[in-house]
């Protein structure tokens, strides 16, 4: 391992960790000390300083009383974490992070809940909760692999592009086949699963975004026997809804 | 048609089912057809009424300990103990138990019911006690979220006509009590020592220990050793030896001795009480362990993160050969993202024998990421047990599984050992 570290933001790991979230976080850390960097998690919670020098930012989804406790803290840091994006920082949020990273959430009874407006997305609260198995096609990282558990519906603004197109399942909502958002280096999802452990591409492109950011150039010390992945990726292929 | 005819087509379905070797569920649901209120009535003519336990984890092995323990204080219990807990298991059971005109003959019902289902049934069959043991991320595909699954376990409390029993440290069964009147909430909890080795589902990613909601209890669990345990009951020390194998199980003893206590009242005979609750053993894959070649195979059913790492902290792999089976059908749960909430580290030093089930590569890949050398993989378990017992000679086992995992490798292992089979 090298001394080169880098500093992985978990944001309210208390609070929106539903669902193996903290898969992701896991899987980042690992691949970076896997690939010879120094990983360090910080777990980023409402109220506290928010820290320097942060190369990735990962965070998942909650219950909505989750989601009612963390929005104040959100806006409060939004003007950080829009400084990120908008400089190219990866960033990957799921479910209930990814609906509040949007312009706003409209929850059943009207009540419009502000997002920080990284991604050009609206979101409305449903009564059909989209669930099962889940496969995503993108250009860029081909087959994502997951499993959505959502009722909130969210719709791509003219800004905004997909993560990728629904090939098996829901995706952002029950009328078009797009799923997730794209803003430069920042990634929104519904995917659970979790998705990062099943979908290395992904990861591995969160990575090297960090390290290219951080020290200029990626080079990877050592290559990561992906044989497991593979097989575990060909049975979730197969599997129904 | 009469209740007579009814119960006689009823049992005969239930024959028949039997022959054919199917599910425990069809007599039941032909016989709630034909007569939607069976079960009501039936239920109606019981002098000590009707008893629920619920939540989402170690409803089995709670109601098993509560029926031994009511049984042996005298009373004649009815249980739906074919583990179908749907209100159709119930009927089936009815069907079993009652006589050819219908009566049941039984001072008592303790009803293991699955929290959706419950919902149908208490708003039908108002229970006079109920148990509430806890909320645990379960197969959240089939419920959505988890406080949603507190709501489902609210209306059972608010349904029940006399008392309701419900656990401390659990701040989402405990909230339950803030709706109902103080007079009709029991509770049973741990030792404060005690309480960061049972992780509730708020604490799974933090070590912050939130205060508690209500700070009375009935009974307490003050300390455990891997065959004995101590309650206080009523703020009274009771030490006893203990043939439940999991921390889980025992935690659970304290909730079956707070109900039991609350429906006998002063007719309870309690040295009887913990003299019965050290015979009880687990039910069926909730910590039962096998003998095969003279060495024991523990099945350890994992269902959900907490249970999972409960499990992992209640059996030291030490000296043991273990093997993982993930399924993901139906009854399983389809997602299998709780896996990555389970931290699998206490396996780092010894490994994994064999991994299997059809999500054997997921397993696995989590297994990866802790770090955790594995030898075998294969995804067929018929393939996997054989080859489990060929490898790991002369030495204990233990397989980790979840419940369609469950069924099939126990009847795997009844062609190689005497395992009861599963009606």
């Amino acid at each position: 391992m090298n001394n080169k570290t880098i500093k992985i933001l978990h944001l309210y790991s208390n609070d929106m960790n539903i669902y193996g979230d903290y898969g992701n976080v896991l899987t980042l850390k690992r691949r970076l000390e896997w690939y010879g960097y120094t990983p360090k998690v910080i777990e980023y919670n409402q109220g506290d300083k928010f820290p320097d020098e942060v190369d990735i930012i990962v965070g998942g989804g909650g219950q909505d009383s989750g989601q009612d406790k963390i929005q104040s803290d959100l806006l409060r840091i939004k003007h950080h974490l829009q400084k990120m994006a908008d400089n190219g920082a990866p960033m990957l949020v799921i479910c209930g992070l990814y609906q509040l990273f949007g312009n706003f959430f409209k929850t059943n009874d009207n009540k419009i809940i502000k997002g920080i407006e990284i991604f050009d997305i609206e979101t409305y609260a449903k009564s059909e909760r989209l669930i099962g198995n889940i496969i995503v096609n993108s250009k860029q990282f081909g087959d994502i692999i997951g499993y959505e558990n959502h009722s909130g519906q969210t719709f791509l603004g003219h800004n905004v592009l997909a993560l990728g197109a629904v090939r098996l399942g829901a995706g952002n909502n029950s009328e078009d086949i797009s799923e997730g958002a794209r803003y430069k280096n920042v990634i929104g999802s519904y995917l659970h699963g979790s998705l990062l452990p099943k979908n290395p591409e992904i990861t591995d492109f969160l990575i090297e975004k960090a390290i290219i950011n951080k020290y200029g150039e990626f080079k990877k010390n050592k290559v990561i026997d992906d044989s497991l992945v593979e097989s575990a990726r060909k049975t979730a292929l197969k599997r129904p809804r | 048609m009469s209740k007579q005819l009814i119960t006689i087509l009823g049992k005969s379905v239930k024959n028949i089912a039997k022959l054919r070797g199917g599910g425990s569920a069809l007599p039941g649901l032909v016989v709630e057809h034909l007569d939607p209120n069976f079960i009501k009535h039936t239920l109606a003519t019981l002098p000590l009424g009707v008893v629920v336990i619920s939540g989402t984890n170690g409803k089995t092995t709670t109601t098993k300990m509560v029926v031994e323990l009511l049984q042996d204080q005298g009373l004649k219990v009815f249980t739906n103990k074919t583990g179908s807990n749907f209100s159709r298991g119930v009927a089936a059971a009815l069907l079993g138990d009652i006589d050819i005109h219908g009566r049941l003959h039984a001072d008592i019902a303790v009803l293991e019911l699955d929290e959706a289902h419950a919902i149908n049934f208490v708003d039908r069959i108002p229970p006079r006690f109920s148990l509430i043991l806890n909320v645990m991320r379960d197969q959240l595909d089939r419920f959505g979220e988890i406080n949603h699954t507190t709501n489902l376990l609210r209306h059972i409390a608010n349904s029940t006509t006399e008392k309701v029993v419900l656990n401390r440290e659990d701040p989402r069964v405990a909230g339950i009590a803030l709706s109902l009147d103080d007079k009709k909430v029991h509770l049973f909890g741990l030792d404060d020592k005690l309480l960061s080795v049972f992780p509730s589902d708020d604490n799974l990613h933090t070590k912050v220990i939130k205060k508690r909601i209500v700070t009375k209890a009935d009974v307490i669990l003050s300390k455990f050793k891997t065959n004995s345990a101590t309650f206080l009951i009523d703020g009274k020390e009771v030490k006893t030896d203990l043939k439940l194998t999991g921390i889980y199980n025992v935690f659970n003893a304290a909730a079956a001795l707070t109900l039991v206590k609350v429906i006998l009242g002063n007719k309870l005979d309690q040295s009887k009480l913990i003299e019965t609750l050290s015979q009880i053993t687990p039910a069926f894959g909730r910590g039962e362990i096998l003998i095969l070649d003279k060495q024991p195979i523990e099945l350890v059913l994992v269902k959900n993160p907490s249970g999972f790492r409960l499990g992992l902290k209640s059996f030291n792999p030490l000296g043991y050969s273990t093997m993982i089976a993930i399924n993901d059908n139906y009854a399983d749960g389809r997602d299998m993202s709780w896996l990555w909430d389970v931290d699998f580290s206490s396996l780092k030093k010894l490994g994994v024998t064999q991994i299997s089930g059809i999500r054997a590569y997921d397993m696995a890949l989590r297994l990866q990421y802790d770090e955790v050398p594995i030898k075998y993989i294969n995804p067929n378990l018929k393939k996997a047990i054989k080859h489990f017992i060929a490898v790991s000679p002369n030495q204990p086992k233990r397989i980790y599984c979840t419940y369609t995992a469950m069924i099939t490798i126990r009847r795997i292992l009844n062609k190689f050992t005497n395992v009861e089979a599963i009606k």
